[in-house]
């Protein structure tokens, strides 16, 4: 591989969870200051090609290079890879048994071995960007959902890795706890965060990536910026699952 | 004399002369509960954690993958034994069996430990698993997801969660070992049931002495469970929090500002 400029590059990527495929050759590369958007029906193998990108799941076929490395090779140190590799969930996974603060100490200070001062200062300034500051006493039960993703947010940031992965970052929310989520990402892309986000709100997708990719059944049906994938999509699939979008 | 008199003139009668027996009995029944409780919490989380160690069939390495699948199947060999089988008669067999076969002479003391903590450990080590994995599994997700490793993500995520849903089965366990530290008179260490025994049988006062017995195991027992009880609470903390704001003032929240702050 030697495409110095790609982070990541996906090759001929498989999963399959016992006979059943769910992923089938995924091909694609992420570049610095991309924003790519996922989208496609549920059960067409987004999350899990996501999923498979952080090795929370084991490819079961194909090579993930990350600055030309293949980090699916078992001599590549997994935790080192994915501190630079960050992740939002749909469920956010915040730790329960710490406050908002600890939460985003504990990576700069545990995995990253920064010194305790460092890391509340780099927890503050990313708690900070996501408007969560004055809850840094607050414990994840008493917070709603739409905060506990901005402090995950914040959570991944502190780490301050070079790619954030979202896998549906604002599916578990009720609608009027959407936006604020969105807000903070929108302000993220802006500032040129490299990020791959799986989700549902196409008119998100369409307003902030730089490149869709339309997925179904396990394979990239189709792929392109966004004015081409929302504009003038080619494929009938595409096409399809669009036109039950008809407010864009 | 003691024959004549009713059951409370005998209760009375059996405190005054027995009194300090009692109490000395209850003392050595404590502290084989606690010490032996707490080895074996430690012992139960040992086991615990490695029988929760995963295995990664690429990564590891194949001896690696040998040696944790041993160390498992003898663990859960250790805790099938102490679980399958009386305490009374493991106590029998360590306290004697080690004298006879490898010529270990173990005292009372040390076999008495040894039996509770071994046999606590057993069960707490079951109870330290069901913990781990009643450990939401997003959790350890989003500990690898910021670059944790197993160990870490255990030391500062799983366990301190697993351990505030394991204290209801630390104080079951203290709880039965108070009780069950009674089997340890076959060996002959002098704890509560054996001072019963003892009077019992001098004064022929059954009935009697295992009133009173019953009622210090009964306090010993309850008092325990309400400390636990504090200890679980203690651990949840509290239910509100302070708001910093931009000036450091801290305001008051409780759990009806939740969602809308």
């Amino acid at each position: 591989m030697d495409q110095t400029n790609n982070i990541l590059e996906v090759s001929h990527l498989m999963k399959s969870f016992g006979s059943h495929e769910v992923l089938k050759d995924i091909d694609f590369s992420v570049k610095k200051g991309d924003v790519i958007s996922i989208i496609g029906a549920s059960g067409s193998g987004k999350s899990t090609m996501l999923r498979c990108i952080n090795l929370l799941e084991t490819p079961t076929g194909g090579s993930i290079y990350y600055h030309g490395e293949d980090i699916t090779d078992p001599k590549m140190s997994v935790p080192a890879y994915r501190e630079k590799v960050g992740m939002v969930f749909q469920s956010f996974n915040l730790f329960n048994n710490l406050t908002v603060l600890e939460n985003c100490m504990i990576g700069p200070e545990k995995v990253a071995k920064k010194d305790k001062e460092t890391a509340r200062s780099l927890a503050m300034q990313f708690l900070e960007k996501v408007g969560m500051e004055q809850f840094i006493n607050a414990k994840p039960r008493q917070l709603s959902g739409g905060q506990k993703q901005r402090v995950a947010i914040a959570r991944a940031l502190a780490m301050e890795p070079e790619v954030l992965l979202f896998d549906e970052p604002t599916s578990a929310l009720d609608p009027q706890m959407v936006g604020e989520v969105l807000n903070v990402m929108s302000k993220l892309a802006e500032e040129g965060m490299t990020m791959l986000i799986v989700t549902h709100e196409m008119a998100f997708a369409r307003d902030i990536s730089s490149h869709i990719i339309f997925m179904a059944d396990g394979v990239i049906e189709e792929e392109g910026t966004s004015e081409e994938i929302f504009g003038n999509p080619k494929k009938e699939k595409t096409k399809e699952f669009l036109s039950r979008f008809r407010n864009l | 004399m003691i024959s004549e008199m009713n059951f409370l003139e005998r209760i009375l009668y059996l405190l005054q002369n027995y009194g300090m027996s009692f109490l000395q009995g209850a003392g050595t029944t404590l502290a084989i509960a606690i010490v032996s409780t707490i080895i074996g919490c430690v012992i139960g989380f040992a086991v615990g954690v490695v029988q929760t160690i995963p295995v990664d069939k690429k990564r590891d390495g194949l001896p690696k993958r040998f040696i944790l699948k041993l160390v498992k199947i003898i663990l859960k060999a250790y805790v099938e034994l102490f679980r399958g089988t009386p305490m009374i008669v493991q106590a029998v067999f360590i306290y004697y069996g080690a004298a006879q076969v490898f010529n270990i002479h173990l005292g009372m003391w040390q076999s008495a430990f040894l039996v509770v903590s071994i046999n606590t450990g057993a069960y707490m080590a079951e109870s330290v698993r069901g913990g781990i994995i009643s450990v939401d599994p997003g959790q350890m997700e989003g500990a690898k997801a910021i670059g944790m490793t197993h160990v870490q993500a255990m030391l500062y995520v799983i366990l301190p969660q697993a351990i505030r849903n394991i204290i209801p089965q630390i104080g079951n366990n203290f709880i039965i070992n108070i009780k069950d530290s009674s089997v340890l008179s076959v060996i002959g260490i002098v704890d509560l049931f054996f001072v019963h025994k003892s009077v019992a049988g001098a004064l022929y006062t059954f009935f009697e002495s295992a009133t009173i017995v019953m009622c210090i195991y009964l306090v010993m027992t309850v008092i325990s469970s309400r400390l636990l009880l504090l200890w679980e609470k203690k651990m949840d903390g509290s239910d509100n929090y302070e708001l910093v704001d931009a000036m450091g003032v801290g305001t008051q929240f409780g759990q009806e500002g939740k969602g809308r702050l």
